[in-house]
């Protein structure tokens, strides 16, 4: 047997220096991701096909059409500006908040990163979160509604600078007279689409708004509603009333319903 | 680099801190691989501890970040997270001081006993490889774990890890000196039962 020499400590402080490793190459991306200082984005299908979905740590910070990944990168880096990369799918958590969400429940939990967004903006997003799937309200409804009645304009503003459509649904904000109007998320067709899709006939509340019917009630309740309310759609064809005005609903005696407050859309300039 | 990073903090955290992470996110996986043992956990506790670091950024004046001693502030964080990650995981780990210790450090000798060449010490220094001495890590009472891990795998001074760990330097000294005596210890059974093996 060979005489050995015993190690020394020596020794053993070499090899523990060599215990230093690199750390896995996806952690930094999914620390700044988690911070909110980068994002991650995958694809989500909708009834107006896929659309892109950015998040961060904080919630969904972007969603949006494009025709291919490069693109969506591009225009994210651009209005966005922090380094975004391709994930395969969205988290489980989110992914499931934001299927409920196009389905219609309100009360899915989902966290949106709106950093650097004005107060006013934010106010309207929110809001216009409070629309039920399948019905609509014109600008001036949420203008009235954050207590900015004279708005109405930066209301669409806002709307149209919305980061996160169909999250916020925003398609379901229509113009003061009625009439679908345009949409963030690839225009007036999408926005038609994507209505038809939540069991709303956009040809049939263009109708109305053409001949200049505001608002539908009911003799029975006494009670009138914008159009697309699920209050407004109970009333059988024998008892609904219409009305041009919300002031006119008034002076026939009639009070506004509590649900989609038509008096809101009729109070903004 | 570390002179700039904390002033580089205090102006813009959010512009600074992809540098933070990309400097240090090595050395706090090195040690949380060593304190933990295991890639995935390791993994998580290095991140948890940059998403903390960074939300403890957010929260300090500049002035306190422009003070700050980050490695071994990093260091402090990587600890306690790995400290309680041990507490709620309770690892079957065997004491290298337990009067039975000489039974349990199988690993290393098992490993080595597969190289039938050289003479056994230079051998068993070159076959003695990372993952050895990894295993054998493992098997030191974390008490003595963390300091050896900050002293010779992380390179921290006494000085800095006795600002980590809060203990006196001579106290760490010693637990240093003591833990690489068992590791030394250790590999050396190792090799002795490698040396039975090869003449059995």
């Amino acid at each position: 047997m060979t005489p050995r020499t015993p190690l020394g400590l020596a020794d053993v402080e070499t090899a523990l220096a060599g215990l230093a490793v690199a750390a896995p190459p996806t952690l930094a991306g999914a620390t700044l991701a988690s911070v909110g200082l980068a994002d991650e984005y995958a694809t989500v299908p909708t009834p107006v096909g896929a659309v892109y979905v950015a998040w961060n740590g904080l919630g969904i910070s972007t969603v949006g059409r494009a025709d291919d990944d490069a693109t969506f990168e591009r225009r994210f880096a651009r209005s966005i500006g922090r380094p975004v990369r391709r994930a395969a799918a969205l988290p489980d958590s989110l992914a499931r908040a934001v299927a409920r969400r196009l389905e219609g429940d309100r009360r899915a939990r989902l966290p949106l990163d709106l950093r650097g967004r004005t107060e006013f903006e934010r106010a309207v997003w929110l809001k216009a979160l409070e629309i039920p799937r399948g019905e609509v309200r014109p600008y001036g409804w949420i203008a009235a509604e954050i207590g900015r009645p004279n708005a109405v304009r930066a209301v669409g503003t806002a709307l149209a600078h919305n980061p996160v459509p169909l999250v916020v649904p925003c398609h379901r904000v229509v113009r003061s007279d009625g009439l679908i109007g345009n949409y963030s998320l690839g225009g007036p067709t999408v926005k038609r689409v994507m209505l038809a899709a939540e069991g709303l006939d956009p040809d049939e509340l263009e109708s109305l708004a053409r001949a200049g019917i505001r608002y539908l009630a009911s003799d029975t309740t006494r009670v009138y509603c914008l159009p697309s309310c699920h209050n407004a759609r109970r009333i059988t064809a024998r008892h609904r009333v219409a009305f041009r005005s919300g002031r006119a609903s008034e002076a026939a005696g009639y009070r506004a319903c509590r649900d989609c407050r038509p008096d809101s859309a009729a109070r903004a300039a | 680099m570390d002179d700039a990073l904390p002033s580089a903090l205090a102006t813009d955290l959010d512009g600074a801190f992809e540098r933070l992470v990309l400097d240090h996110q090595d050395r706090l996986y090195s040690i949380a691989l060593r304190v933990l043992g295991d890639p995935r956990d390791a993994e998580e506790v290095t991140q948890d501890c940059l998403v903390r670091a960074y939300r403890a950024l957010a929260s300090y004046d500049p002035d306190r970040i422009r003070s700050l001693e980050v490695r071994p502030w990093l260091a402090t964080i990587v600890v306690n997270l790995c400290r309680n990650r041990g507490r709620r995981r309770k690892l079957a780990v065997v004491r290298l001081d337990a009067p039975s210790a000489r039974d349990t450090i199988p690993v290393a000798g098992r490993i080595a006993a597969h190289d039938p060449t050289g003479s056994p010490h230079a051998s068993a220094l070159r076959r003695e490889t990372a993952r050895d001495w990894a295993a054998l890590l493992a098997t030191l009472p974390q008490r003595l774990r963390i300091p050896v891990v900050l002293r010779h795998v992380d390179g921290l001074s006494y000085a800095e890890m006795a600002n980590a760990l809060g203990r006196p330097e001579g106290t760490l000294k010693a637990q240093v000196h003591r833990g690489l005596a068992l590791l030394r210890d250790a590999a050396e059974s190792a090799s002795l039962l490698d040396r039975e093996v090869m003449s059995a």
